[in-house]
């Protein structure tokens, strides 16, 4: 696996969540060679630390690492992780790009994932891989399902002590260790850069009274849901109690003017419902509450799993509260007007809150410096959004995913093979044409 | 609810300035985020535009319609960015001019009406502030003029801050002068309370003294003036540069004008007024001022975006509210809370009723002053 770069490949792929992933996968697929950038040590984005994905509650690792492993595995897939885009130009028709590969401190060949290094090192920082739940060491491999099971040493916290480079048994250890830069050429790009989340809602929208440790974030409560999480149970960060009770304030920044987000972010009912009916299984005791707009279950089962999850007694209170505080206990206290029970101005307490946060385009999201337009909504924007959604205004690059828009993994999926096939089809066309001419 | 709705109502208050009505999408944000929530008062926001879209009854009282204080944290907050006061106002103005304002607001009202002040004071009294002080009139050659608020004009705690004022532009040796008994309220709870035509009146009186004086740059004491002058007046012809006082006093504090001891080692907390902080974002020249005179500053947690309103805006500060639904309450007792020995202010509303709160809850170790007091106190 991991086959040291070439210097040529069919297509060149920005991003290695499952957008990318599923797009290298479809265009290797059919013959195509594929090269995927990913800057984190690790492929597989925001699937691979999600718990269960709703609406069929497959657990996110099993039908992730399937993928992850497939891109690694396969013969015309190369995966360049810890690596960003550092510059792309027109050459000859195709591309040429400058990659950075930075720097692990640990050589990529010799690693055999041992994790003698991570066991040795004395530096115990948060895991931001466990919604920083949990420690990780100052060398580390990823995650337990982590592509490629390689370690690497995080430079502003290690205190140079040595102890990984004495223990590591293949000698991969490289304190000294530079970033490299390769280039390679490609024929056509597809980005798929995903998204980020609006980390600073909170304090945006609650001030001082949102410093507080049971006040989390929705991928932070997928890390407290999934079956290799922080815990290995649902437990309140601030003291370790489990939870009596439980709310979800959705539209945290999605749908808001004041924000800049005029857009549904899509994603964040569903997953909320789903994070309430894996909770009603992990905490059969605890009230859980949803605090929404309006319900939007638009796909396919979709609303079936909304209805189910009333069903179970998640109740939905239509409002939009705001967080004022917390109590002496550690509940998070929110304010809010009872508007279907008539009941004015509410306040209520919940030991853990969590923010369906607003999806927000990547901070890198168009590495290329093509200058790939964009959409109103700030997301890359398509040339054809109705009919050929994943089709750029730059000739030659595609885009698929949450890159475009929020959207779930079903679209995402669909999306990446839609670019796949996009691809596929300009890059057989450019063949056509050059065999034409010679 | 079970009443008919009446969607005439809607277009009346869309037609009356609340242009926003409908855009409103009832996620309740607003009242979650209103300060009456701090002392389980009626008032709901959402509520409020709800009736007012339907066009149902209900919305028309003191304590709610009236209720409102202006304090714009909705406004700030509100995911489709409605104009609530605006929307407020409007819904306001067509019960006022049906004549059901509220008894307390219609002779505010009609002061300003007949005297040009809603303190029901005659309008020859306006420069009482100034007793025994050195105060200039305005000329051409003053580079600005001095607008005192009504409230600094007539009310007695309230005059030492033009006073200390005054005292402070003179040792800065700032070109100014004042208009006296020519000048008229601003105007600006007026249009808030709902009396537009009495705003429209009382501010085409200001723009024409403006005018005949040739005044080009106003010093107001308040921040209500001072949003009115920049907001409101510029679309009735205003044009003019406006600044409030205590952006002044960081001006002149920062280029060493003011002969000021800075040996003050009290302790401190700023109250960010809703008009000059929520309103017009003006929130760190205050707080240059403050810490001009070397006092110790203490935060409170409320600050900011995110300040208490003390209560006094929308035409309140002339309404009764008992004692336990004064959010100046909580604000006193916050501030002593956090040890503060002085709750400074740059509002003369905030100081009137932070004042009857400081006492109502016997907080004789607090003192509330306004900053324009806090910098003559340590004059040199
Ligand atoms: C809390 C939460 C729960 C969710 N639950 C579900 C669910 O149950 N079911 C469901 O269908 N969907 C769910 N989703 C949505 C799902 O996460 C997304 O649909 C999916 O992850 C999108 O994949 P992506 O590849 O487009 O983006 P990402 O997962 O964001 O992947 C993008 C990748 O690109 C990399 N990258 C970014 N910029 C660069 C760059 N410049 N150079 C190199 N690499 C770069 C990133 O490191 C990342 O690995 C959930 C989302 C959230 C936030
Ligand atoms: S999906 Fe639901 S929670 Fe998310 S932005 Fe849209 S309406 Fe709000
Ligand atoms: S916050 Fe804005 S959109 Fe929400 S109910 Fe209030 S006015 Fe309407």
């Amino acid at each position: 696996m991991n086959h040291a770069p070439e210097n040529h490949y069919d297509a060149l792929v920005v991003g290695g969540g499952i957008a990318g992933l599923q797009a290298a996968l479809d265009l290797a697929e059919q013959g195509f060679r594929v090269a995927v950038v990913e800057e984190d040590a690790s492929v597989g984005g925001k699937m691979i630390r999600l718990s269960k994905v709703f609406p069929t509650l497959d657990c996110a690792s099993c039908i992730t690492t399937p993928k992850m492993a497939a891109a690694a595995h396969h013969p015309r897939i190369s995966l360049l992780t810890y690596s960003r885009l550092a510059g792309l130009e027109r050459a000859g028709g195709g591309f040429a790009a400058r990659i950075e590969r930075k720097a692990r401190f640990v050589d990529e060949d010799q690693c055999i994932g041992c994790r003698q290094c991570e066991y040795a090192c004395p530096v115990l920082l948060p895991d931001a891989d466990q919604g920083g739940f949990a420690a990780r060491k100052a060398i580390y491999i990823p995650f337990g399902n982590a592509i490629p099971q390689v370690a690497l040493r995080e430079e502003e916290n290690c205190t140079f002590c040595g102890k990984c480079e004495k223990v590591c048994p293949t000698g991969a250890v490289d304190l000294l260790q530079q970033p490299q830069e390769i280039s390679l050429t490609a024929e056509a790009v597809v980005l798929a850069t995903g998204f980020r989340l609006m980390t600073d809602y909170p304090n945006r929208a609650y001030g001082p009274a949102a410093r507080q440790p049971n006040l989390i974030t929705s991928l932070q409560m997928e890390r407290l849901l999934a079956p290799h999480g922080p815990y290995m149970r649902v437990l309140r960060p601030s003291d370790g109690k489990e939870p009596d009770s439980v709310a979800f304030i959705q539209c945290a920044g999605s749908r808001d003017l004041n924000l800049g987000v005029p857009y549904c972010s899509r994603v964040c009912c569903m997953y909320a419902i789903k994070q309430a009916m894996l909770l009603s299984g992990a905490l059969p005791l605890a009230d859980l509450t949803v605090y929404y707009l309006d319900i939007r279950a638009f796909g396919k089962n979709y609303e079936q799993f909304f209805q189910n999850a009333k069903a179970m007694g998640v109740e939905f209170v239509k409002a939009k509260p705001v967080v004022v505080g917390s109590t002496a206990e550690g509940a998070v206290r929110l304010r809010y007007e009872d508007q279907e029970g008539g009941g004015g101005g509410q306040e209520r307490e919940h030991d853990l809150v969590v923010m369906s946060l607003a999806v927000l385009p990547a901070a890198e999201l168009d590495p290329t410096g093509l200058g790939v337009g964009l959409g109103a909504d700030g997301f890359l924007g398509s040339v054809s959004p109705k009919l050929a959604p994943p089709l750029t205004d730059q000739e030659g690059v595609f885009a698929a995913g949450t890159a475009l828009g929020p959207k779930d993994i079903v679209d995402t999926i669909v999306e990446a093979g839609a670019a796949a096939s996009q691809a596929a089809a300009y890059l057989a066309a450019r063949r056509a044409a050059g065999r034409a001419a010679a | 609810m079970g009443q008919t709705p009446f969607i005439e109502v809607n277009q009346a208050i869309v037609e009356s300035g609340g242009v926003d009505l409908n855009a409103c999408m009832q996620c309740g944000l607003c009242a979650a985020v209103c300060p009456w929530r701090e002392v389980a008062g009626e008032f709901l926001p959402r509520l409020m535009i709800r009736q007012g879209q339907l066009g149902l009854e209900g919305y028309e009282s003191d304590d709610v319609l009236f209720g409102c204080t202006t304090c714009n944290k909705c406004v700030i907050n509100c995911p489709r960015e409605v104009d609530i006061i605006g929307v407020m106002r409007a819904m306001r103005s067509l019960v006022v001019e049906s004549g059901g304002a509220p008894e307390t607001l219609k002779a505010v009202l009609g002061s300003c009406h007949a005297n040009g002040n809603p303190w029901s004071e005659p309008r020859e009294k306006r420069m009482a502030w100034s007793e025994g002080l050195e105060v200039p009139a305005f000329t051409p050659d003053k580079e600005h003029l001095l607008f005192v608020c009504c409230t600094s004009c007539y009310e007695q705690r309230s005059q030492k801050i033009a006073r200390s004022l005054v005292e402070l532009l003179n040792r800065a040796g700032v070109s100014y002068g004042v208009l006296g008994p020519e000048q008229n309220c601003c105007g600006e709870s007026v249009r808030k309370i709902g009396d537009e035509a009495l705003f429209q009146k009382l501010a085409k009186a200001n723009l024409e003294m403006f005018q005949a004086h040739g005044v080009k740059k106003i010093i107001t004491t308040s921040p209500h003036c001072l949003q009115t002058f920049s907001r409101d007046y510029p679309a009735l012809g205003g044009e003019y540069q406006v600044i409030h006082s205590s952006q002044l006093l960081a001006e002149l504090a920062a280029a060493g004008r003011l002969p000021l001891s800075a040996s003050d080692g009290r302790k401190v907390a700023y109250h960010d007024p809703c008009y000059l902080g929520r309103h017009g974002g003006v929130f760190d020249p205050p707080r240059a001022a403050i810490s001009a005179c070397g006092v110790q500053v203490v935060e409170l947690e409320r600050e900011k975006e995110f300040s208490l309103c003390c209560g006094g805006g929308g035409g309140r500060v002339w309404m009764e509210t008992p004692p336990e639904q004064r959010f100046s309450l909580l604000r006193v007792q916050e501030a002593a809370a956090a040890g503060a020995q002085v709750l400074a202010t740059a509002c003369p509303y905030c100081v009137s009723l932070l004042e009857d709160s400081r006492k109502t809850a016997g907080l004789e170790d607090l003192r509330i002053m306004e900053i324009s007091e806090l910098l003559a106190e340590n004059l040199g």
